[in-house]
């Protein structure tokens, strides 16, 4: 699964760090352009694509999408 | 961005005004996805009064209706009778839809009319900075009752229930999923739907009802303390009741009575 988290949409509430059933989710180092800290997919390999992140996400920050294999 | 509602926001509007870990960004999802499934972006209106709850329409890209304090239903009912190939979806808070607007919301539900109210309670006035409203729980300390609050709140599910609406379901922003089909339900059936949402509020409602004002906590505590309500089972108490609580396809509809009235006034003249 490929997750992408939308750095400007991104307000840091921690939602997704919360309810994710893999916890595939980590607070990052990096800022949002809120000045907040912002998650990161620290363990992508784990996550299972159930959507629910996407579905909390109260700012439609994050998108889970099944990787294209090349090939 | 989220693809879908990349098709869906206005993106030039873009960040909400909603704060970090507002509810209503979870309910604007479920609501896009339901109206998405159902494909049916070009023949919904979507209405909404006065408060946070009533900006999840603004920033979507369809036709939007924002209407003045209370008068959602007002509005939603008048647009329903004038278009009524329309589907009409109302976004309204708790403050919106049970205080100021308490008196629209009883006359809809007795006329029955075809449009889906999705009824967003975080428990507090959010906007105006944490004041108490009717639905406001027990011994909850706001802005305006500093001692406790010490009368009953007011459970809109309820209400709409005894009041001759016909599908009626309660859930909590804890269950996006259940809260989607919901919202189809609501709009496939022929009549008036309400959907009440328990929503967090962060900001207001963390600080005087939940006693914490992280999100996180807020959902975890949403979902440990409510339970999906089946019919004839016995009910844990202190528990937010969730489920589809009322489904009734027997009751006419006001449209279609107000059509065979007419008819049968025309055969008559």
């Amino acid at each position: 699964m490929k997750i992408s988290i939308d750095k400007g949409l991104c307000k840091g509430c921690g939602i997704c760090l919360s309810i994710c059933p893999k916890n595939v989710y980590g607070f990052s180092a990096n800022r949002n352009s809120y000045g907040s800290s912002m998650p990161e997919a620290v363990s992508e390999s784990e996550c299972i694509g159930c959507s629910l992140c996407e579905r909390m996400c109260p700012d439609a920050a994050i998108n889970v999408e099944e990787e294209q294999k090349c090939g | 961005m989220n693809r879908l509602m990349e098709r869906y926001l206005r993106l030039d509007a873009l960040p909400t005004l909603f704060c970090a870990g507002c509810g209503n960004g979870i309910i604007q999802y479920a609501a896009i996805s339901a109206i998405e499934n159902l494909g049916i972006r070009k023949d919904t209106a979507l209405v909404s009064g006065i408060g946070c709850s009533s900006w999840i329409p603004c920033y979507l890209n369809m036709d939007v209706m924002h209407t003045t304090h209370g008068r959602a239903l007002a509005f939603a009912q008048g647009l329903k009778l004038a278009r009524p190939g329309k589907k009409v979806i109302v976004f309204t808070g708790d403050g919106d839809c049970l205080a100021i607007g308490g008196n629209h919301l009883l006359h809809a539900c007795k006329r029955n009319i075809d449009i889906t109210v999705i009824l967003v309670n975080n428990h507090i006035y959010g906007m105006t900075g944490g004041q108490k409203s009717p639905a406001t729980p027990e011994n909850a300390v706001t802005k305006t009752s500093p001692f406790g609050a010490y009368d009953e709140p007011m459970q809109g599910a309820e209400i709409a229930m005894s009041l001759g609406a016909t599908y009626v379901a309660r859930w909590t922003a804890a269950h996006p999923v259940q809260l989607q089909k919901s919202i189809e339900a609501g709009i496939k059936h022929k009549g008036f739907s309400l959907i009440e949402v328990i929503s967090q509020c962060p900001t207001q409602s963390g600080k005087s009802v939940y006693g914490n004002k992280d999100p996180a906590f807020i959902i975890n505590y949403l979902k440990q303390n409510s339970f999906i309500y089946k019919e004839g089972m016995e009910e844990p108490s202190g528990r937010i009741k969730c489920g589809i609580l009322l489904h009734d396809n027997d009751k006419p509809e006001y449209i279609e009575r107000m059509e065979n009235k007419t008819e049968q006034y025309r055969k008559r003249l």
